[in-house]
Order: C-alpha cells, then structure tokens, then sequence
C-alpha cells in the first residue's frame, strides 16, 4: 500500500493537467496537423499562431481591451468597497443587515438579466463600446461581493485599533490609509483577485456592451470561425495567452487567499 | 491634573449602560475601576477617553471642560486589555507613533523612543513586528506607546488581564514605577479584588453601570458601604445570610446567635444581612471571638499554601478561607468559626450600619 501512496494525487495532476496541456499542445500545431493527425506534441513545430496574435492589431487589441476594463473594474470595486465594508463592520445603522443580505442578493440574479437594460442605458448615454461600460456593468456584480469579502478582513480587526489610533491623536482620513488599509492588505489583495477573476472570465455582458472599439478577447477569437473554416491552431494559441493574466495574479495573491479561507469569508 | 465625571449617563437606544455616576480622580496615585466584566468598567474609560459622548452630564479635565472636546485634541493615551499594536509597524515605529502626529523632530522622536524603550527593556525587540513578539512584548509595546506621549490622562483597561501569572507579576509591580512622578492622571481597571489592594491609590467599585463607591483602597475594601461593594470587592465572594437582631444578639438560625459588639448595640431590632469574608471563616478554632456553625463540604480547594472549602449550611452556600491545608472529604459535616467581630452588618436597602 505503502508503495503506491504516489498514485492517486499523480492520476489527479493528470486529470487536472491534461485539458491544458492539450490547448499548449494545439497552440504549438498547424490546424492542418489538429485536424489531421492524432498526435501527443506538435510533429511540425511552429510559432505562426503566436506571432499572428502578437502583430494583428485586432487580436493584440482584443487583450489590451480586456485588460483595462478588468484593472478599471477591479479599481473600482475595491475603492467602493473599502468605505462601504468599513461601515458594515464598525457601525450598526437601521437596517444594515438588511442591507448587507441585499446587496449579496445581486450577485444570486444571472448576469443575463442586466444584459438588455445596460445596452439600452449604455447606448442612451453614449457609453456603449468603450471600457467603462463593462467595467461598470461589472461592477454591479463585484462590488457586493469586495464589500463582502473585505467586511470580513474588517470585523476581524479588533475595533480597539481604531481607538488606540484616535487616542494617539490620529484623524479619521490618516488612521484609515496609515493604519487600516495596511493591516487589511491581505484583504484588500483577496478582494481584488476575485473582483478581477470575475471580470476577466465573464463573457455575455462583455460581448454585448462593446462592438468593435472595445471589443474584449474572448469576443475577437470568435472571428477565428470565419468562411475560411476553423483556424484552431489560433485559437488554441489565444486561449494559452487567454489563462496567463490569471496565472500571474493567482501567483501573487496565493499565500493571501490562504488566509482569506483562515479568516471564513473567501 | 484632575478629572472629574459630573453626573455622567451613557443610555444606547433604550438601555441604560452608566447610570448617573460622579467622580474625582487625582494625579496622585493609581485611580482603579473595580468590577466584574461587563460592569462597565470600559465603558467609563472611552467615556473619560472622549471616544464615546456622555448622553447627560460634563467631564472636566485640568479645570477645562472637555465634554465635546474629540479624543485627538484631550492628550490622552490608552492601553487595551488585548494587545493593540499597529500590525504593519514595526515596534519602533508603533512606539514613535504619537510623536509623528504631533510633528516631532526626527532625532527628539528616535531619542524619546530610545530612552522609553529601555525602560522596558525592549531595546533588542525595536526592529521587530508586533506578530513576532511574546504577549508580554507586545503588552510592552502597548504601554511604551502610552508613556512615550506624556499624556495628561492615561487609561489602563485590564492591561494585564491576557498576560501568564509570572509576566502579571512582574509588570504589576512596574507599572505604579513607571508613572511615578509624571504628574498625569491614570486610571486602571480590573475584575481582581487582589489587583486592586495591591496597587493602592484609589477606587471605584463598579456594578452593572453604577459606581457603588469610591474612596481608598484600603478603607472601601474594610468598610464597604453597601452590600454590592463587599461582593465586588471580596474574592472569593463574601458569603452573606439573612440574620435577626434581637436586643444584643444576633441570630443567624435556630443552632447558631452571637453577642454584638458594643459599637453596635444601638442598632434597631430587625432583619439584617450579613456579610463575612471568607478568610474570616475558618475550620478551626482560633482566640479571639467566634460562633461555631456546622457546614456539609461541597468541595475542598488546595491551592499550595491556603485552602479554600465550599461548604453549604441550611440551604447557604458559603465559603471559607484558611491558610494552611485543610482537606475535608465531601459530604461530611465539618464545623466552622465565624469571627464575629469582623461581621458586617447591611440593612433592608444594603446599607452598612455603622456604629
């Protein structure tokens, strides 16, 4: 038994891995090759996908679209949410929990529902097809959960810190950047790992707020089904670019979000 | 400076947490607020902070009213029963850190922070974090942040409640030392009895929001003037029973009555309290004057050098207290010594009843 205790988690890291490792695979082929052949890696090894994503302007533009709506999102939501929890966890106010459950309840509704009344709104406004837009359709959806995230860093900060802070003759402004944002940096890190893998991964109200000047990503490798037939190298090699920016923020907030499952609220 | 609470009421919705209190506490000395948890002991203490406004009443400070003044403008300082430190300093930089807000020149705030430091022999810890720290490190940090200010007003809240029995100790024993002399106001607050008779100075006992009385130490824990003040100053609590006063006697049951003092035989006939200490009955016959009562042991206590016997007599369950050890087997019938002149005596409205 002893023996063979390295069988089970190696079948799993295989299970896991195998979907990317296909994608890696594909991005590394010809469509000639995916289509023709079965084959573990790449017989005729090539680059021509990645290169064709790195100087079309319509494929490189897809990414930085995505990307600044994303960050704008995520500062968004966490700037806003920083107050709002600061209330929820320090003060009682007439209804705050309430308020607190409603503002969760957003998140229950599918994005789908807001599709319709944020195009109408967003055209009517001249919002429609730029970064904003998503950002802030987003919005309605990460800032209940920052705000519910964060409020749980918060309570679990000891109020007397805020006294000893006002004792040492602190002003509200100065105690709150000095002293709490810092304390609750993990927090605030957690907070903006999530808020940022929302945006990044949502599809619908991305594709249906923007049409060409904003278009994000996962709408531009829509457009490798042409009349031409499938380009799946391409496509395979965009969607590898696709998991990178949630990769490297995955790395950088690891060690917080341990803490963040610790404190109860991730 | 002296501080001063005038008639001070803190009501939060329709509950009453500090009911009508008065106060003046000296610069003289410790001032203690004496009281179980939730006594509002802490209550009173961001009242004087200015952290929370009063509902009624005025606090002043130094001869100035300082009712409405915000916590920042009153110089005051503030130790936690947890140990409150900036996470994201360092120990040097949450000691400097009331001398940063005030402007303080960068050499005059490394030399003050230096010199308090060493007071507290935490010299060797300035460039650690507080999580890195020993609770009576970080206790350390606390107190050297509340020195460093030479605030007019300084506040312990139950300072050593978290710390092991040896650091309490150690730093109770510090801690009159390092105020001495400093001419500000301090106020500690703490549920031990023994804390309080250990630090002198004065007292406040406090219970369920009111103060049942203030004076000194000594003197309110000998002569308490209410029943309330003898429980919360008595640890373990002070052991009372309803008892007669019948022309020189008192009666506490059918078995047991003993003659008054002289002092005392001006008091009307009547139902009476009594109270008596737990180290003033005691299982063994001693000189002076006593009352034998008979008692069923619960339980039997022997903590080193003292015992402590629970024991229940007619439906009371009372306590005593003797040095030595003494280890009765439960639910045998054990006789006990009442030492009849340090009864204390409290009529219908647990009041003292004095000579």
């Amino acid at each position: 038994m002893q023996r063979f205790k390295w069988l089970v988690p190696t079948l799993y890291i295989i299970f896991l891995m195998l979907p990317i490792y296909w994608l890696l695979n594909m991005s590394f082929k010809t469509t000639n090759e995916i289509l023709g052949t079965f084959s573990l890696w790449p017989r005729e090894f090539t680059l021509e996908n990645y290169r064709t994503i790195f100087t079309d302007s319509t494929w490189y533009n897809g990414y930085f679209n995505s990307i600044t709506y994303v960050v704008l999102n995520t500062v968004i939501s966490v700037t806003v949410a920083l107050p709002a929890a600061y209330a929820f966890s320090r003060y009682r106010f007439l209804g705050d929990k309430h308020l607190f459950f409603w503002l969760l309840t957003n998140r229950m509704a599918p994005p789908a529902v807001f599709a319709l009344p944020f195009f109408q709104l967003y055209s009517a406004v001249g919002l429609f097809d730029t970064p904003l837009a998503v950002a802030l359709a987003h919005a309605l959806f990460n800032i209940p959960l920052a705000v519910w995230i964060l409020e749980g860093f918060m309570s679990g900060i000891p109020r007397e810190l805020d006294d000893t802070a006002y004792v040492d003759g602190y002003s509200f402004p100065r105690f709150f950047f000095k002293i709490f944002i810092p304390t609750i940096a993990s927090g605030i890190g957690v907070t903006a790992f999530f808020t940022f893998m929302f945006s990044w991964v949502e599809l619908l109200l991305a594709k249906t707020l923007t049409s060409v000047a904003a278009k994000p990503i996962a709408a531009t490798m829509t457009k490798t089904a042409s009349t031409s037939g499938y380009e799946l190298g391409l496509l395979a090699a965009a969607g590898v670019l696709t998991i990178i920016p949630g990769a490297i923020v995955i790395y950088f907030v690891r060690n917080y979000i341990a803490k963040g499952f610790a404190m109860g609220r991730v | 400076m002296t501080l001063i609470l005038k008639n001070v009421t803190l009501n939060v919705g329709v509950n009453t947490h500090i009911y009508p209190s008065d106060l003046e506490l000296r610069d003289t000395g410790f001032n203690i607020l004496l009281g179980t948890t939730l006594a509002g002991k802490t209550t009173l203490m961001q009242i004087m902070a200015g952290l929370i406004k009063p509902t009624t009443g005025e606090i002043w400070f130094g001869g100035r009213n300082v009712t409405g003044t915000s916590v920042q403008k009153r110089n005051v300082s503030m130790v936690h029963q947890q140990f409150i430190n900036y996470p994201n300093m360092n120990v040097f930089e949450n000691i400097a850190s009331p001398l940063r807000v005030i402007g303080m020149s960068k050499a005059e705030v490394t030399r003050q922070v230096e010199s308090i430091a060493e007071i507290l022999k935490m010299t060797p810890m300035l460039g650690r974090k507080p999580a890195e720290l020993s609770g009576g490190q970080q206790q350390r940090t606390a107190l050297a942040r509340a020195l460093v200010k030479r605030a007019d007003l300084v506040l312990l809240d139950e300072p050593l409640a978290n710390l092991d029995f040896k650091l309490r100790e150690e730093l109770r024993e510090e801690l009159p030392k390092m105020f001495e002399n400093r001419g500000c106001c301090v106020v500690y607050a703490t549920t031990e009895p023994m804390e309080a008779l250990l630090l002198g100075g004065h007292t406040a006992c406090l219970n369920e929001g009111r103060i049942t009385q203030f004076g000194r130490t000594g003197k309110i824990y000998r002569e308490p003037e209410n029943l309330k003040t003898a429980q919360v100053f008595s640890d373990p609590p002070i052991n009372t029973a309803p008892v007669t006063k019948q022309d020189n006697r008192i009666i506490l049951n059918d078995k047991v009555n003993w003659i008054l003092d002289k002092d005392l035989h001006k008091m009307a006939d009547g139902p009476y309290i009594l109270g008596i200490r737990p180290h003033h009955i005691l299982p063994f016959e001693t000189d002076g004057k006593s009352a034998q009562i008979d008692g069923k042991i619960l339980v039997t206590e022997l903590s080193g050098s003292e015992s402590t016997i629970h024991f229940n007599m007619d439906g009371l369950s009372w306590v005593s207290q003797a040095s030595g050890i003494h280890a009765f087997d439960r639910e045998t019938i054990n006789s006990f010594y009442i030492q009849t002149d340090k009864c204390l005596y409290f009529d219908n409205n647990e009041q003292l009843v004095r000579a």
